[in-house]
């Protein structure tokens, strides 16, 4: 049994690592036959660097909060009062997985754009706000948020299923605690490993997600990292490409580790 | 949005429900309904509009009117090909990465290691969006010809000429590059939920190990599995950027073509097109919700 777990995570391991290692060794290659940092050093002074990185972090933050905030209470409500709704909601949550990310920026701009299905004016969440001094268009965070659906409440709902949520409730409402209460006290600290992995799913999508901010014109990281390929050098392209991967990467695991710390560690070893 | 119209009568034709919807639980589920206010709202501004857009936009020609002819030509070539191939890599990427996927999160469940699941958690979450041109670039510096992995086995007498990264096996290798950690993302919770207490209960009442996975545990997971592989299957429906950058068309898949007729200058009336592979998209999944729903049915009542 043992060996058969270490089998499976070094195989996939292998399997995970290998091409990120390819990659990286092509984009510290050198002119002649050595290694150097040089595409990594170059990448930084390509211009847009900080802002398209500050502006996909902004992004993937506003999108990991306005999802939660949305389907935390969704997907409780459902468990607790429209058990029949769910599979409803659920095929609903999909669709996003499915509409083809080309059409569907296309259709956004037919609809919200100006002569849209909406109306004449071009709504306000269709022009770019400033916020900490990077433009922002909120179409594009609240699509990120419709983008974050399947998988948040696929997580969401495979955390419902496997805690009893009936019978907590059932004992946060007889000892006399409001609706508000209970979701927050009581579904929520029970339900901290799925909130986190719905987080982390959203949060790498947005660091990740091009196809939607090029064709509305949002300058992310991802839309950098393709222009800097494309305009300068290969290497800085995968280089940057590299980059953001690892940059999500430690943030995530960061937001992991901090998002476990907390003290019913020693509860759970008592259960066990 | 055709998808949930279907489902949304069925609370009410109910007939067990509806005498107690008349005595007292007509105001009650009213209020219950309330509850999903802001997510329809929303889902239906900034999902449902954009998607009634590619509805009707199937339905019209480049003149405005109304017309099937974008959706006919759906049934001919090189479209009918572009399904088959789109939905068999689905299946079998489904399938594959869901298996493989199934044995990862398992396998990290069961240690003991919290380093090793924050690691893996966040690594899956991390891989389960790489795609697209880095993704294509990473396989062809691991494969390609040229590529790492290919070097080393040439270097230890070991030639792969016949598998190719371009073809239809090389694309399901990549795609499960992105297929794998979404499921063990996906998965995971469902597996930790599975409590300990459970086998250990089983085993004092003398179940074997085999009985405890046909009676306890296969019935708890088996729902969660079917709905991630259902989203593993949804997932690889619409991802495009990947396969456009490393077979750059020669596997003709339904969003690569919704791409080039919707991207490129060809004119409105291949848009038209463009949106009726759109419809084809979500209709497939429509029915494949329809099968995953008979299939979960079946599942609770193995269970029950």
């Amino acid at each position: 049994m043992r060996y058969a777990r270490w089998t499976v995570l070094g195989l996939a391991g292998l399997f995970f690592v290998l091409p990120l290692g390819a990659s990286i060794e092509f984009s510290l290659r050198d002119k002649g036959n050595g290694h150097s940092f040089s595409a990594w050093r170059q990448m930084f002074d390509v211009p847009g660097f900080t802002d398209g990185l500050v502006t996909s972090l902004i992004l993937a933050l506003g999108t990991m909060i306005l999802v939660l905030a949305l389907m935390i209470p969704t997907v409780a409500w459902l468990h607790l009062r429209l058990p029949r709704w769910r599979r409803t909601v659920e095929t609903i949550c999909i669709l996003p997985l499915v509409i083809p990310p080309v059409a569907l920026a296309i259709s956004i701009t037919g609809t919200f754009g100006a002569d849209g299905v909406v109306g004449k004016q071009t709504p306000w969440f269709f022009t770019p706000i400033t916020l900490f001094g990077q433009q922002i268009l909120p179409i594009l965070l609240l699509e990120y948020v419709v983008l974050a659906l399947p998988f948040t409440y696929r997580t969401l709902d495979a955390g419902m299923s496997s805690i009893s949520a009936a019978t907590l409730v059932e004992a946060a409402r007889n000892l006399g605690a409001s609706w508000p209460t209970t979701l927050l006290r009581v579904i929520v600290p029970n339900l901290r490993t799925p909130i986190l992995s719905a987080a982390i799913l959203g949060g790498a999508m947005v660091l990740g997600e091009l196809t939607l901010a090029l064709l509305l014109f949002a300058p992310t990281f991802p839309v950098w990292t393709i222009n800097a390929g494309a305009q300068a050098d290969p290497k800085i392209g995968v280089a940057a490409s590299m980059l953001i991967l690892l940059v999500s990467w430690i943030l995530l695991m960061m937001m992991s580790l901090l998002g476990s710390h907390r003290p019913n560690k020693l509860a759970r070893r008592a259960a066990r | 949005m055709t998808v949930a119209v279907q489902n949304v009568d069925t609370p009410g034709v109910n007939p067990a429900a509806a005498p107690r919807a008349v005595s007292s639980g007509g105001r009650r589920r009213g209020a219950g309904l309330i509850g999903l206010a802001p997510f329809a709202v929303f889902v239906g501004f900034f999902l449902g509009l954009p998607t009634y857009k590619i509805v009707v936009g199937a339905l019209h020609g480049p003149d405005g009117s109304w017309t099937l002819a974008s959706v006919r030509q759906l049934a001919h070539d090189p479209y009918k090909d572009a399904l088959v191939q789109t939905v068999k890599l689905s299946l079998y990427t489904a399938l594959l990465g869901g298996a493989l996927g199934l044995a990862i999160a398992f396998a990290v469940v069961s240690s003991t290691s919290t380093l090793l699941r924050h690691v893996v958690s966040t690594a899956s979450g991390v891989l389960a969006y790489f795609g697209g041109v880095p993704l294509a670039f990473a396989f062809l510096a691991t494969m390609g010809p040229q590529g790492l992995a290919t070097r080393w086995l040439v270097h230890i007498g070991v030639h792969l000429e016949r598998f190719q990264l371009y073809g239809f096996n090389g694309l399901t290798l990549v795609y499960l590059y992105f297929q794998i950690p979404l499921m063990v993302l996906v998965i995971y919770p469902a597996l930790e939920g599975l409590r300990p207490q459970w086998f250990e209960a089983a085993r004092n009442l003398g179940a074997s190990r085999a009985q405890y996975w046909r009676f306890v545990g296969g019935p708890v997971l088996l729902p969660p599995v079917l709905g991630a592989v259902m989203l593993l299957f949804a997932n690889s429906l619409a991802a495009y950027a990947t396969a456009r950058a490393l077979t750059s068309g020669s596997i003709p898949l339904l969003s690569v073509q919704i791409a080039n007729t919707l991207s490129s200058n060809v004119g409105p009336s291949q848009e038209n097109l463009g949106y009726a592979m759109g419809l084809e998209l979500i209709v497939i999944v429509a029915l494949a919700m329809v099968g995953y729903s008979l299939l979960q049915r079946r599942a609770a009542r193995w269970a029950g």
